[in-house]
């Protein structure tokens, strides 16, 4: 499954694509929740190497608005909870993720991405 | 062998194992170099776990059950086939891995230098011909988890000159390799090029091959 945690640390990486490369944007998305355990420390660590704006952006393209625009100071439970949701419960099973700079498409199938380049792509 | 059981692999059937590569005597020898060094690894806190190459997902499955649900595992494989035995074999031992089809790490956002504390890789080491390896690489099959060209080496000397950027100040690489991979000479250039300082932490033969764990860690100035 492609979950929002693992979505925020991929970029496109097809030759001479290196800015404006990530987030992916999410097409054509066959979305599954599934429940998983809440580890609020996992999270607390995991934050400083998330990419915020890109998070919440494709929490929205997943059709989740509970996340603040701002990370915000005070990691309360509520936040948390929400935080945890997003990034580990929101699974892709099926769909397409593009690139916003050169627009190659990435596909999820079965839940896995498919980030492989055909030979000539690669940087 | 470990004496913590071995992840749950009945889910697996003789015909994944015709595409997928069947955990064999390296696969458990990596099992076992990772129980040896527990305590050092539950120690470090381990925020990102990365496995190279997953296949079955054995190793993976083997880490996250040892080292618990604060750690993110990422793997990667070239083989589709092989990511989806490996998210099955999460699943069967009720883990999360998170599987991705990739050669190496390619596709990986450039943030994550410098942040993975623990990466294990069991490459294709056996030595072939140069052009089976490219080859094998580029079917995308079963081929792809022996297939080592040159040395058995074509494939991991691309791997080996990524490793220093990803790995945390410090984390530790396992790297699965057997003796006409030219230990020694791997040794010697991963500690001139890239300062990582390692050791053959086990060996063991099995049938014609004999194996060893190499771990890398950054040289510390004490
Ligand atoms: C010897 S098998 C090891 C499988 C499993 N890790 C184990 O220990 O049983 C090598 C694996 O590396 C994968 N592989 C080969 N070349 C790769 C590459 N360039 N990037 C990622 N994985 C690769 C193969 O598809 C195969 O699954
Ligand atoms: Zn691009």
């Amino acid at each position: 499954m492609v979950r929002l945690i693992t979505h925020n640390i991929l970029a496109c990486h097809v030759k001479g694509c290196t800015s404006n490369n990530f987030p992916l944007q999410l097409q054509g998305v066959q979305i599954e929740l599934r429940e998983a355990e809440f580890n609020p420390e996992f999270l607390k660590t995991f934050l400083p190497k998330i990419e915020w704006k890109a998070l919440v952006d494709t929490a929205k393209e997943a059709r989740d608005t509970s996340l603040p625009l701002e990370q915000p100071e005070m990691l309360d439970d509520e936040f948390l909870k929400n935080l945890h949701h997003v990034l580990l419960e929101i699974h892709i099973e099926e769909g397409t993720m593009i690139c916003p700079n050169c627009k190659h498409n990435y596909p999820i199938s079965n839940g896995i991405p498919n980030m492989l380049l055909a030979e000539h792509e690669v940087g | 062998m470990t004496t913590i059981p071995t992840p749950d692999l009945s889910h697996l059937s003789a015909q994944d194992y015709e595409h997928v590569y069947e955990p064999a005597e390296d696969t458990f020898l990596l099992l076992d170099a990772l129980e040896a060094d527990l305590d050092d690894l539950k120690a470090m806190n381990a925020t990102l776990f990365l496995e190279v190459g997953s296949g079955s997902g054995c190793v993976s499955a083997f880490a996250a059950h040892i080292l618990g649900s604060s750690t993110l595992y990422l793997s990667t494989d070239i083989n589709a086939r092989a990511c989806n035995c490996t998210r099955r074999t999460g699943a069967q031992n009720k883990v999360t891995l998170d599987s991705i089809q990739t050669s190496f790490i390619n596709g990986f956002h450039p943030r994550l230098k410098r942040s993975v504390d623990i990466i294990c890789f069991n490459p294709p080491y056996v030595p072939t011909i140069s052009v089976e390896a490219s080859e094998a690489q580029g079917l995308r099959g079963i081929e792809g988890s022996w297939a080592g060209g040159s040395g058995g080496m074509q494939v991991t000397n691309v791997f080996l000159d990524m490793v220093h950027e990803l790995l945390s100040p410090n984390g530790r690489f396992y790297l699965v390799a057997v003796k006409e991979n030219n230990i020694p000479e791997i040794q010697e250039r991963m500690k001139t090029l890239y300062q990582l300082d390692s050791k053959v932490v086990l060996s063991r033969r099995a049938g014609r091959e004999y194996l060893s764990i190499v771990r890398f860690e950054f040289a510390t100035s004490t």
